[in-house]
């Protein structure tokens, strides 16, 4: 089981070739995108659907059957909108930033292809104001797009009149949440709504519309030029496809890849990231997919397929496939605390449990990183992610509840340890 | 770095305290859109549906507070009179405006200095040296939140940037700079304070951008040729 590079979509990932127009066009980008467009709507919404493709930003929704519950024939006064997340702000994600500097045309296209299928009358582009020289990029290269007729008015000449706009955040992780994006590009803080009304029947200026990753666009084009089945013929039934893996810290060589779904993780770490500091023995844990899912322990990750399934079954998350690897020489309870520290920060302070529970976790979690606590809080600190945990408007709360929640489970003897040389457990018996 | 974060004053570049609001009117009371910038404006507000025009509030916080800094030799800020005038433009309430410029991290409240250095602590780069960096910016006698005499550097701890996979990174105005430790940071800081502008990117010899170091494990017909893998694709 090995994916070839001719089955990898994104063959200008690491940049060595330019990004613009004309390259990406002899890469095979923008090839009669009009003839794909011609299979209608309804046709492209069932291709994606058969291939399988999960959204790639971190739930993992069959994206076909997303966009086919936009309106299918949208009100001239209500008109559709395709928003794309391209607010990567996930710690340990790093491939939307690929995406963006390295193959932008393949994201344009796809949002042309995408806008078009769920009948929608513009597409946002709305990326992370830390992305600055990413943005400079897409802004380029949609320029590109529209001065060679491939966007505006009858679109790469399919007859479909179709926008592209790129809409810069400005340093908010929660905006990565659909409804708080919406909330963003109309200019407001980004906090979340609640939902229902879903975006599908009133999103952006009250309008359908339909929020996806920057990834799950940018694979359309080739998964229509490939078919359905192709795509499908990656991964493990349920977890289609290829996907852009990125692999931080204590990894001999950390990088970003295009792999097979499904693949182990032993394997992925050792094909591209020359294995783990300090060989196998010294693995301590891995959070696979970015910071919001559990941690894994070494036993259970090493042999784990890298999907959906796979590590649902370990108690955590394909998420965006980031994968934070920790060697024994981590701190691990520092390495979750300073999680915590980042949700207790991108908080929108909306939600009393996620605005006050973050900031607390976080001053617990301090304190049994150095073990100033006593055995018994390590109980209330789980008690409290649950409080916290399902009882907020978004999965923020959720997010900052489950790394602590893994940490305790697999790594409570640690976190007692320290507390025993503090001498707090003494004093709590006392 | 955790001990720094309970031990400094985290009011930081994002949340700082506002300035003297008479000497800021003095200041910044007259405040408008250079030529180039109203353009500029307009065609933002344009990527908007009429009536939407609010939604054009963060790009244009974002130029007022690059109109700022050209003007002060900084990476900009916004004062209260610069914010007012941006919500009139858009025919907003001031207020409406200004909590979007509190909300969002990335607009300075107050004055920064010529570089803001903008070090991520995450954990994915905290797991691969960042203490060494924000090291690196205290031996120049940088501290968190504060401006070095000399107007020339402010220091932010920031939350992710998404170059996990370059880890540990900076970002100094409007680039990145990645792989980095506390020699390669000590380099591009001094750089900088002699008005050189260093290398951006990565700052490992043996890597181009995120690919593995030492070159790629796959595509490698792409390092040297624009090559077109659809002649494989019945293959």
């Amino acid at each position: 089981m090995s994916l070839a590079d001719k089955d990898r979509i994104f063959t200008n990932v690491y940049g060595f070739q330019p990004w613009n127009l004309k390259a990406a066009q002899a890469r095979g980008d923008w090839d009669d995108t009009k003839d794909l467009m011609k299979r209608g709507q309804d046709a492209i919404i069932e291709e994606i659907k058969a291939s399988g493709l999960r959204g790639r930003g971190g739930a993992g929704f069959p994206t076909g059957l997303k966009w086919s519950f936009m309106p299918k024939e949208p009100r001239a006064d209500r008109p559709s909108f395709l928003v794309i997340n391209a607010d990567e702000s996930e710690p340990g994600s790093c491939k939307d930033r690929e995406i963006i500097r390295h193959d932008p045309h393949k994201l344009i296209e796809g949002a042309l292809i995408a806008g078009f299928a769920m009948r929608a009358r513009a597409a946002y582009i709305y990326i992370r104001g830390e992305f600055i020289r990413e943005a400079e990029t897409l802004f380029a290269a949609v320029q590109e797009a529209y001065d060679a007729g491939l966007l505006g008015k009858n679109a790469a000449k399919s007859g479909y009149d179709f926008d592209v706009f790129v809409h810069r955040g400005a340093g908010a992780y929660i905006c990565g949440e659909e409804t708080a994006m919406i909330e963003s590009l109309e200019g407001k803080k980004g906090q979340p709504r609640l939902k229902p009304p879903f975006p599908a029947g009133a999103g952006l200026y009250g309008c359908p519309t339909t929020v996806n990753n920057v990834e799950s666009i940018a694979v359309v084009p080739t998964i229509l030029r490939r078919s359905a089945a192709w795509f499908a013929s990656f991964g493990r039934e349920n977890n289609k496809g290829t996907k852009l893996f990125q692999i931080s810290g204590h990894v001999n060589k950390p990088c970003v890849v295009e792999e097979e779904m499904s693949i182990p993780f032993r394997e992925l770490i050792d094909k591209h990231c020359g294995g783990i500091r300090g060989g196998w023995d010294n693995l301590l844990a891995v959070i696979p997919g970015g910071s919001s899912v559990p941690l894994v322990p070494a036993a259970e990750i090493m042999d784990c397929p890298m999907d959906f399934d796979g590590l649902k079954a370990v108690g955590s998350g394909l998420g965006t496939a980031a994968a934070i690897v920790m060697d024994k020489s981590t701190d691990v309870v520092q390495a979750i605390s300073r999680i915590s520290y980042f949700y207790k920060h991108e908080s929108c302070g909306q939600c009393t449990p996620c605005r006050e529970g973050t900031g607390w976790m976080w001053r617990v979690m301090e304190r049994l990183r150095t073990g100033d606590a006593a055995i018994e809080e390590i109980d209330t600190l789980f008690d409290v992610t649950k409080q916290v945990e399902g009882h907020t408007i978004c999965a923020l709360g959720d997010a900052a509840a489950w790394p602590i929640q893994g940490l305790i489970k697999h790594f409570r003897p640690e976190i007692e340890r320290r507390i025993r040389e503090n001498g707090g457990a003494l004093e709590a018996a006392e | 770095m955790s001990d720094d974060i309970l031990n400094e004053v985290w009011p930081v570049a994002d949340a700082p305290q506002i300035p003297d609001e008479a000497e800021v009117r003095a200041r910044w009371g007259a405040f408008a859109w250079t030529a180039e910038n109203a353009e500029t404006a307009k065609a933002i507000i344009a990527r908007y549906p009429a009536g939407r025009q609010r939604s054009a509030v963060m790009p244009l916080l974002d130029l007022a507070q690059r109109q700022v800094g050209a003007e002060t030799q900084t990476q900009g800020w916004l004062p209260v009179p610069v914010i007012e005038y941006v919500a009139a433009e858009l025919d907003m309430p001031f207020i409406r405006a200004y909590e979007v410029a509190t909300f969002y991290t990335m607009y300075n409240l107050a004055p920064v200095g010529r570089y803001h250095v903008q070090v991520c602590g995450t954990t994915p780069c905290l797991l691969r040296g960042s203490d060494d960096v924000i090291a690196a910016c205290k031996n120049r006698g940088m501290a968190k939140g504060k401006t070095t005499p000399d107007g020339l550097f402010t220091l932010t701890e920031v939350e992710c940037m998404g170059n996990c996979a370059n880890a540990p990174m900076v970002q100094i105005n409007d680039d990145n700079y990645e792989d980095l430790d506390y020699d390669s940071m000590t380099h591009i800081l001094d750089e900088l304070a002699a008005g050189k502008q260093p290398k951006t990117g990565t700052q490992n010899p043996q890597r181009h951008t995120s690919e593995p170091e030492g070159g790629p494990t796959t595509l490698k017909e792409m390092v040297s040729a624009n090559h077109d893998y659809r002649k494989e694709w019945g293959a």
